[in-house]
């Protein structure tokens, strides 16, 4: 067949799909839905856009015009990205997920997530059992100032707690996002240095905060330091702990890749490394806004914030113990 | 060869041309998005901080979200590409040709972190140079890659003549360095275009020079369809 009837047969199809496809690309659902009704039904899409790839599988072929071959390289490549693009149901998929994919994923994913919680308990245990017996070892870790102003923070005369006091809820959840998120991703993100990144944060965030809780304890802030951080606590540490389990497991993959290719056991430890962090990404934003409304607030007496402390600590543990357990959701 | 482009096939059992891109070009399409998100954390620096603790507060929020989230978002939800992506023409597609999704755009925007070191993409410029498809550790562990969006057909602009079909049938990449020499033909010097527009025997039989030249670009004429 020459060229010039082959352009003529099927020109209007080509010309029909690319009117779709330039409808598909720019448009969203509800712009599209006040335009007239496309020439090309969405049903017959797949028929038009795989009619449109033998074309240029025979214009190849047929040695037809570089014009032509292009032109029609174009309209698949284009076919190609909206048909293999975005699936649907993201809502419906994300609540699948919190319901029972995340905690799935987490038992599954134990090995690492095991290490990484000894990894950050280990050293805050060490640090805050350490500090009731050699109080003045706090010396060797924080400059003078930064206690000074730890003890600001949690002085039991003030009337908000964990904060100065003309900080603002607001300003701290923005900053509680904007650092403790920031480092959970870093702590992520630096699993891939063969996992010895996600080591350090773990270890180095775990001795922080052991030490300035086993410090507060020491010179009696106790009081002030506990009923603050039981509320968040749950739901902050444990975040750390899967962001470090995420991390490892990028890093595990480059360490111990089995039977694969350091690269693919990479990318196939990416995927379960990131859901990960979704999860914990959603738990650093949960704790930051307990931290930021509810963990300052001294009117409810210490015996409420320990309740609720240990009931979240209790939703928390049930959730990655017995969410999604049962039932093919 | 040295090639930049990549073939991908598809299930239809075509092979569709990707071409990938290089550090240069990633590197300009990172100062615009650094410069834009400068700019409206500046903005937004100047409107919140009439509000005081509370603008402090949203501040961080912003920042938080331009930084981490807003780079994936673009990727998944604006055509694969972050506005400096745009405005170079690229776009992040997986490693099979498909548009991005989220984890992978996650993926290869939380590692940033890391590419980042130890100061401007260090690490992730050496990680670009060590393999083929200039991916730095981000994209290798997503499996993505950045390549530069189909251009817009441009049709050929070559010098008008009476067309000439080919003597023999000609295939593709043939007709493609025909219609190329008669594209560059003008830029030049006549020496050069006329020693290059003998090499073809086949087509221009025993012409030389100057004749050979103008036979070429007949048949250019014949290739993008002028009868």
């Amino acid at each position: 067949m020459r060229q010039a009837i082959f352009e003529s047969r099927y020109g209007a199809d080509w010309a029909r799909f690319e009117t779709w496809l330039d409808r598909h690309e720019k448009l969203r659902k509800r712009e599209r839905a006040r335009l007239a009704p496309d020439a090309l039904p969405d049903a017959e899409v797949p028929q038009a856009y795989r009619r449109v790839c033998q074309h240029l599988a025979l214009a190849h072929d047929r040695q037809y015009s570089p014009d032509l071959v292009d032109r029609l390289n174009r309209l698949a490549l284009r076919g190609h990205h909206l048909l293999y693009g975005a699936r649907g149901g993201r809502g419906a998929r994300a609540l699948a997920f919190l319901l029972a994919g995340f905690p799935r994923l987490v038992r599954e994913e134990r090995r690492c997530v095991i290490a990484a919680a000894v990894l950050f308990f280990g050293p805050f245990l060490l640090l805050l059992a350490a500090l009731q017996w050699f109080p003045d070892f706090v010396y060797y870790l924080f400059p003078p100032e930064a206690l000074a102003k730890f003890q600001e923070m949690y002085n039991p005369a003030n009337k908000r707690l964990g904060m100065r006091e003309a900080d603002d809820n607001v300003a701290m959840f923005g900053f509680y996002i904007w650092n403790n998120v920031k480092i959970g991703f870093q702590t992520f993100a630096s699993g891939i240095a063969f996992g010895l990144g996600s080591v350090f944060y773990l270890v180095s965030n775990g001795l922080l905060i052991g030490a300035i809780a086993g410090y507060l304890t020491q010179v009696g802030y106790g009081e002030t330091f506990w009923p603050f951080v039981s509320g968040h606590s749950p739901m902050e540490l444990v975040a750390i702990v899967i962001s470090g389990a995420a991390g490892l497991r990028l890093g595990g993959a480059l360490v111990a890749p089995g039977l694969r290719s350091r690269k693919a056991a990479l990318v196939a430890a990416a995927t379960p490394a990131v859901r990960l962090m979704y999860g914990a990404a959603g738990m650093f934003l949960l704790a930051a806004f307990i931290e930021a409304f509810w963990s300052p607030l001294t009117y409810f007496p210490p015996v409420t914030k320990f309740l609720v402390g240990a009931i979240l600590w209790l939703v928390v543990g049930g959730y990655f113990l017995f969410g999604g357990r049962g039932g093919a959701a | 060869v040295l090639d930049t482009a990549r073939r991908i096939a598809t299930p239809e059992g075509i092979e569709l041309a990707l071409r990938l891109a290089g550090p240069l070009p990633r590197a300009l399409a990172w100062v615009v998005d650094f410069l834009l998100r400068l700019a409206v954390l500046g903005l937004a620096a100047m409107v919140l901080g009439a509000l005081g603790a509370f603008g402090t507060g949203l501040f961080l929020l912003a920042w938080f979200f331009l930084e981490w989230l807003f780079p994936a978002w673009c990727e998944v939800n604006w055509g694969g590409a972050t506005p400096g992506k745009k405005a170079l023409n690229l776009v992040v597609l997986h490693d099979d040709g498909t548009p991005v999704r989220w984890p992978a755009a996650l993926a290869r925007n939380l590692l940033r972190a890391i590419d980042f070191l130890p100061l401007l993409y260090g690490i992730g410029l050496a990680a670009m140079l060590m393999n083929r498809e200039f991916k730095r550790l981000g994209d290798l562990a997503a499996g993505t890659i950045v390549v530069y969006t189909e251009p817009k057909p441009r049709g050929f602009s070559i010098p008008q003549a009476p067309p000439l079909a080919p003597p023999v049938a000609l295939t593709l990449p043939e007709q493609r360095a025909i219609l190329d020499f008669a594209e560059r033909a003008p830029g030049l010097t006549a020496e050069r275009a006329e020693e290059l527009a003998s090499i073809p025997r086949g087509l221009v039989g025993q012409l030389d020079g100057r004749a050979a030249a103008d036979r070429l670009l007949r048949i250019a004429n014949f290739l993008v369809g002028r009868r």
